[in-house]
């Protein structure tokens, strides 16, 4: 396996260098749509404690992005904060479960948000997450290595919290069974693109990236099902495919949102 | 300032002077946030930090207070980034650093073993007889627990286990 330490050194092969960057932007693209989502909670979670755990993984989830964006700075995608703020929907990568709105109405207005959703999207979501950073932890890509070592470091407490949450319901009251069952099913019917590659993906295991979406998908169950009392016994569905650029109207939603103050004055310094 | 006392030793007391801006007291020096500091024969100065947590919105004003006292102090040409390339861990705080902490209600636990039990007295009355109220804290960094023994709530940094 050809191992390459820098960004100088990817811009050599033009091809390498096209797929690491593709790679790069579902990374940085889930982590950021997350703790988007996340953040829209603050104040909202059901008691202190979980307001400032959740607000605390929030924001180191958006470090993340942030660093995986510094990445594709790097490989000379431009200015982190323009990729963050400035790109359409269409341009994004992330998973289109990971973008659907917390629940009804707007945070500012009637936020009518849905805990279980939280709690199994978080909880499915940093589960894969794990299973995704391990393996990079042994990618082709020097860079990439380290910011997985780092981040299985500090993500080993969002998962953690996630894990709490789903233990404590699936053992509680039949109201909070037949929520979280609602909202696993409702992930079983979306979120099979969160586990693929997109376009790239055969070239993404030639250059030793990540592997097969099968051996993904296969990690990604077993680790869920050390924790779920019962995983569904049906194939992954998908409605979109994030990682080729389609997605719901809750994105463009959370894009307008998210960049309002930024488009306000560019070239601010904070 | 004269050129020759410019060189890596000095630079590293020069650092002594920022605090972590919520840590009053406590220097990035002490809390093992310096990886390497380099002075080149013709005083050009590269400093590369490490983050406690990624995710730290402290950064960019500890990247502005590195600068700012490197300058004060002589340094003309200078180059502060952070470094992501080692994980940050609980065990890089200095001696000192740890009772800067102290003095701030803020403990600094032991490395967590393989099954992430670890354990944290009490930096009021160093009883051992304590319990994480929530993992997480005020920053990235701090947990909130509380001492069974003096009835006193207080932190702890975050052991990092990779």
């Amino acid at each position: 396996m050809t191992i390459i330490h820098t960004a100088e050194e990817a811009a050599k092969n033009a091809e390498y260098k096209n797929v690491v960057t593709q790679l790069l932007y579902q990374l940085a693209d889930d982590d950021f749509i997350v703790a988007f989502r996340g953040s829209e909670w603050l104040g909202l979670a059901p008691h202190i404690e979980a307001d400032v755990a959740y607000s605390s993984i929030t924001q180191n989830t958006m470090g993340h992005a942030a660093y995986f964006y510094q990445l594709l700075e790097e490989l000379g995608q431009g200015p982190k904060n323009k990729l963050a703020h400035e790109r359409s929907a269409n341009e994004r990568r992330n998973a289109t479960y990971l973008e659907i709105k917390n629940g009804d109405g707007e945070y500012d207005q009637d936020p009518y948000y849905d805990w279980a959703l939280a709690v199994i999207r978080g909880f499915f979501y940093e589960t894969f997450k794990r299973v995704r950073l391990q393996m990079l932890k042994n990618c082709s890509y020097v860079p990439l290595t380290h910011a997985a070592n780092r981040m299985l470091a500090e993500q080993t407490y969002h998962l953690a919290y996630w894990k709490m949450w789903v233990n404590q319901l699936q053992s509680s009251s039949a109201t909070a069974k037949q929520k979280l069952d609602t909202r696993i099913q409702e992930a079983w019917n979306e979120c099979l693109d969160l586990l693929q590659l997109g376009d790239q993906q055969e070239k993404m295991i030639v250059y030793q990236l990540m592997p097969e979406e099968s051996l993904i998908e296969k990690q990604w169950i077993h680790e869920l099902s050390k924790t779920l009392v019962q995983v569904p016994d049906r194939p992954l569905q998908k409605v979109f495919s994030g990682r080729k650029g389609e997605h719901t109207k809750d994105l463009e939603q959370a894009i307008d949102t998210l960049s309002e103050v930024y488009r306000l004055e560019e070239h601010a310094v904070w | 300032m004269v050129g020759n006392r410019l060189n890596k030793e000095t630079a590293h007391q020069i650092l002594m002077a920022v605090d972590d801006p919520e840590l009053a007291g406590v220097s990035i020096v002490d809390l093992g946030m310096i990886d390497q500091v380099d002075v080149t024969s013709s005083g050009e100065i590269f400093v590369r930090l490490i983050p406690t947590f990624t995710g730290c919105p402290a950064l960019d004003f500890i990247e502005r207070q590195v600068v700012q006292v490197l300058k004060q102090q002589g340094f003309t040409r200078i180059d502060v980034a952070f470094s992501f390339d080692i994980p940050w861990s609980t065990t890089r705080i200095t001696k000192k650093g740890i009772a800067s902490l102290r003095q701030n209600g803020i403990a600094v636990p032991t490395t967590p073993d393989e099954d992430f039990n670890w354990e944290v007295n009490c930096p009021y009355c160093e009883s051992l007889f304590t319990s994480v109220d929530n993992l997480f804290g005020p920053t990235a960094c701090r947990s909130i627990l509380y001492c069974h023994h003096c009835k006193n709530p207080f932190e702890a940094m975050k052991p990092i286990h990779s």
